[in-house]
This record gives structure tokens, C-alpha cells and sequence, in this order.
């Protein structure tokens, strides 16, 4: 537990200087605002940006920046020397899991408040995106923990960033990609996401955010048995 | 080398090569317990490569090496546990100051935070305790690296070169904070190009060029050994110069010389670390 902390609090510190990890938590709720005030555009769907803007938060923030900063702690030798000083790899996981979880619950709630929701559908935003965000936590700590450069890192987490990110976007505009899309925790989200004043926890909701989490969590136990830490 | 000691680190035929060119070529050498052993050699000899592959960062291609009895190619954290090591920015997070590094370490390590002036002072660091790492100059970017290092209670520390740059005054005080290891029974593993350090505070030295350990012992044996090196340089009144062997051979010379009333000045040359090796390789340490 107080290895946990220690590590929260570095993270804090550490991520106010770092500018790419930053621009990641910050980068998307501020374009919600801006383009949630500035933008309105007859006939589209109410909330869209928020929508929209929320999925791509999801797909993007937690997943780059967890895949970065432990890929940098890899590359830098820091993690190892951690690992030597007895700190438990999945207590090191947990305090930067967590720590980035709560930056973009922040980040969530920012979205959250520009789609003017009421204190229940709030909740219930909130709830998905808790969900969604610990999905890319699981997603990027696997590309962070498999990777052992940040470079390497980053040149995976592109494209798995863009098919997590985009392909709900897509989808919005061209069924084809949806039929494939559904498949992905993310497109239901954004699904949920669009009516979440009225939508159902449809058995194939379920099922697909739970294989999904199901597949993460498996995938993520393989790397972590199979890579060390340092 | 003390018999009865355990053996805390153990070098078998040790090889490493970087694109077949050896940098490492089948070293052979025990650490005992308890010591603070020197390895001795110019900079490109292979003493940075060697701390990695003895810490785990690096797999040798060829032999074995051991920590505590255990192969390093396969440590594990009871083992990393009690390793401290210090090289280049080895442990420290760029971006965060000199204090904030050490605090975190301090929770890590659950230590009181309250002791880090403290330590910050003893390594001259307390002024630039709120620079980010990534700001330091070399020198001080290794200082931080040791005060990390010592603050795990390592049982076997590596330090790179942890003197090298450094002013005299915080020289001292850095061989002063090893030589208290020593005495808590740490055992220290460092690597230095200064025959001054190697012959003041290790107790056992190798010397290493190119790969390949040319000399070893302890500092004191090792000048010994080429004592035949040890002259005596004789400036006469009419500034001749003369270098004679430190030996009874040269007793008569002398002799005359001193009744003659001929000798301006007289001293020997003691052999160093450095004459030893010169005297190998034909080059100097630095
Ligand atoms: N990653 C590497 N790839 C190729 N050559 C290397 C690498 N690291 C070190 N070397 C070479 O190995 C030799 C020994 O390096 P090093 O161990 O750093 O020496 P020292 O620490 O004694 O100055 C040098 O000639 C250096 O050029
Ligand atoms: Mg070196």
C-alpha cells in the first residue's frame, strides 16, 4: 500500500512536466468545451460532440499514456531499479493504473459537465466511462509492458489507438464499419454513449464489454507473466 | 584475500563481444564479502560493461557470473533486493528535482524524509536540491545516483566511477561514506581510472585493459611486486641527472657521492598502481 502511494504521488509530480503524457489527459476535454459552445450545427444529434469526443477519450488517453510512461520506466532503467527495492510489479501497476484512471475520470467528468447532463444520466456517464477507461488501462499496460523502449511503445499504440478511437467515429458515417465495429467495447460504448438517456444493457452489450474485458484481462496476465517488469 | 570470507561475487571466464569484437575476454575473478574491491583501468577497458552484466542488465555470451551464489542472468528481487548500484542517471527520474527523487526513494525504501537534507549535504547536493535531475551536470547526476543507492541498505553495492569529476573536498567525503559501508560489512564493487582511490580505499584491486585483467591483488602487493621500477633520481651540483636503482647495488655510488658533497637533491620513486600499469600496457591510466 505505501509503495502504491509513493508512486501515485511521483506520478503526480511527474506527469505535471511530462508534455506528452499532459496533452493526452487534457488534450480531449478541452476540445469537448470548445467545440460543445462554439459549434452548433442544425439537424446534428444532440451531444454529439460529447459523444464523440468522450469515445475517442477513452480510446486514446488511458491507452497512450499508461503504454508510455511504463515503456519510459522500462527504457530508463527506473522500473528495474523499483523492482530491485521490492516493490511488487503489480503494485507499481496499480499505483500508475490507478493514478492515470483517476486523471481521466477527471478528464471524463469535464466532458461530462459540457454535455449539461442531469445528476442521474451523469452517473451513468461516469459509469461507462469508468468502464471504457479501465478496458484501455488493461490494453495499454500490455503495450507498455511488452515494450522495451518508448519508441517501441509508441509506434503499437498508434495503431491500436486509432482502431479503438476511430472506428466508432467510422462507424457513425459508414455501416460496413459498424457490422465489424460492434465487436469492440469502444463502438458499444459510443453506442451507449449516444442515447444515454434511454439506452437498454442489451445482452450483446454485455457480452461484448465483457469478452472485451475478458480478452484485456487475459492478454494483459500472459505479457505480465511473460515479460519482467524491468 | 581472506579465506574464511564469503564469496559475494564470482566471475567465471566471463565473456562479452559487441559485434565479435571482445570487450570483456574471459575474466576470472572472486569478491569477497565485506571488501571494497577496485577495478582499475582506462576508460574504454570494459569496467561499465562489467557492472551490467554483473547487475543483471547485461547477458554475457560467454561464462558465468554470480551474485550471492546466484547466476546474474537469472537474479531475483530477494537477490536485487540487496544490490545497490550507481551508474550514469541509473535510477533517477529526469524530470523530478534532486529532493523529490530522494523523497520518493525514502518512501520506497520507507525511510523518514526528514533525514534527506542531511544526505543532501553530505554529497554537496543541498543547494541544487530543487533542480530537475535532467538539469544536473554529470558529477552531480552521480552523486544523487550514490545517495540512491546507499539509501536501499544494499549489502553489495556498485558504483561507476563515483568519484570521477568531482572537487577534493566531496571526493573525500564520498570515500568516506564507502569506507563506513565497509565497515556496516557492505561490500562495494567500484570502478575508477584514479590509482589514487583504488590504492587509498580498496583493499583489493584488478587492473583491466582492453578486456582482459592484466594485473591483481592488493594495492599494497601489487607496488611491491614492482618495486624494481623504484629509483632513486639524483640531481648532482652540476645539474646532471641521474635515476639508480633503489637497491644496495646503487650504495656505493651513492656513497661517493654524498662524501664528494655532490648531491643538490635526492628522492625515490615509489611504484604506484599507475607505474604497475604502465609498465604492463605502455600507457597510462588517465
Ligand atoms: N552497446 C555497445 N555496443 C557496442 N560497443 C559498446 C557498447 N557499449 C560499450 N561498448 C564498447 O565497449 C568498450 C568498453 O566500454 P565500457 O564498458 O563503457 O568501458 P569503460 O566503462 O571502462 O570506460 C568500449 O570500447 C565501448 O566502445
Ligand atoms: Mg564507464
Amino acid at each position: 500500500m505505501k509503495n502504491m502511494i509513493a508512486i501515485f504521488r511521483k506520478q503526480c509530480k511527474d506527469t505535471l512536466r511530462n508534455k506528452t503524457v499532459l496533452i493526452q489527459f487534457l488534450l480531449f476535454p478541452a476540445i469537448t468545451i470548445l467545440m460543445a459552445h462554439t459549434v452548433k450545427i442544425p439537424g446534428m444529434p444532440e451531444d454529439f460532440f460529447v459523444n464523440l469526443f468522450a469515445t475517442m477519450y477513452i480510446g486514446m488517453a488511458p491507452l497512450t499514456s499508461i503504454a508510455a510512461i511504463i515503456s519510459e520506466e522500462k527504457e530508463k532503467n527506473t522500473l528495474r531499479v523499483l523492482v530491485m527495492s521490492n516493490v511488487k510489479p503489480c503494485e507499481y501497476l496499480i499505483g500508475v493504473g490507478g493514478y492515470v484512471w483517476l486523471v481521466c475520470m477527471a478528464g471524463s467528468l469535464v466532458i461530462c459537465m459540457a454535455g449539461h447532463y442531469g445528476w442521474k444520466t451523469g452517473l451513468v456517464f461516469m459509469g461507462i466511462m469508468a468502464v471504457g477507461i479501465l478496458i484501455s488501462l488493461l490494453v495499454g499496460a500490455v503495450i507498455g509492458i511488452g515494450s522495451r523502449t518508448q519508441m517501441m511503445a509508441t509506434s503499437i499504440t498508434v495503431p491500436v489507438m486509432m482502431v479503438f478511437s476511430f472506428l466508432p467515429m467510422l462507424s457513425l458515417f459508414n455501416g460496413t464499419v459498424g457490422k465489424i465495429a460492434r465487436f469492440l467495447y469502444s463502438e458499444q460504448i459510443s453506442r451507449m454513449l449516444s442515447q444515454i438517456d434511454s439506452f437498454e444493457l442489451t445482452a450483446e452489450r454485455i457480452s461484448v464489454i465483457g469478452i472485451n474485458i475478458f480478452i484485456a484481462a487475459l492478454v494483459f496476465m500472459a505479457t505480465f507473466r511473460k515479460c519482467d517488469l524491468s | 584475500m581472506d579465506q574464511e570470507r564469503n564469496v559475494c561475487i564470482r566471475a567465471d571466464r566471463l565473456s562479452v563481444r559487441f559485434t565479435d569484437h571482445p570487450i570483456l575476454d574471459h575474466l576470472s575473478f572472486e569478491v569477497p564479502e565485506g571488501t571494497v574491491f577496485g577495478l582499475l583501468g582506462p576508460s574504454g577497458a570494459g569496467k561499465t560493461t562489467l557492472i551490467k552484466v554483473l547487475t543483471g542488465q547485461l547477458c554475457q555470451n560467454e561464462g558465468k557470473a554470480e551474485v550471492f551464489g546466484k547466476d546474474t542472468r537469472r537474479l531475483t528481487a530477494e537477490e536485487h533486493r540487496k544490490i545497490g548500484a550507481m551508474l550514469d542517471n541509473y535510477g533517477l527520474y529526469e524530470r523530478l528535482s534532486v529532493y523529490e527523487n530522494l523523497a520518493f526513494y525514502a518512501d520506497i525504501y520507507s525511510i523518514p524524509r526528514r533525514g534527506i537534507p542531511d544526505i543532501l549535504k553530505s554529497i554537496g547536493l543541498y543547494e541544487a536540491r530543487k533542480t530537475a535531475v535532467s538539469k544536473l551536470s554529470k558529477g552531480m547526476a552521480n552523486r544523487l545516483s550514490l545517495a540512491r543507492a546507499l539509501m536501499g541498505q544494499a549489502k553489495l553495492l556498485f558504483l561507476d566511477e563515483p568519484t570521477s569529476g568531482l572537487d577534493p573536498a566531496t571526493t573525500r567525503e564520498i570515500h568516506d561514506i564507502l569506507l563506513q559501508q565497509r565497515k556496516k560489512g557492505t561490500t562495494v564493487f567500484l570502478t575508477t581510472h584514479n590509482m589514487f582511490e583504488a590504492e587509498s580505499i580498496c583493499d583489493y584491486v584488478v587492473l583491466l585493459h582492453r578486456g582482459n585483467i592484466i594485473e591483481r591483488g592488493r594495492p599494497v602487493d601489487i607496488c611491491r611486486k614492482y618495486d624494481h621500477l623504484n629509483k632513486l633520481h639524483i640531481t648532482l651540483t652540476d645539474d646532471t641527472e641521474l635515476a639508480l636503482d633503489n637497491n644496495r647495488t646503487s650504495a656505493s655510488a651513492v656513497k661517493e657521492f654524498l662524501e664528494q658533497g655532490r648531491i643538490r637533491s635526492i628522492h625515490s620513486s615509489e611504484p604506484t598502481l599507475e607505474t604497475a600499469f604502465i609498465e604492463l600496457t605502455g600507457k597510462g591510466l588517465q
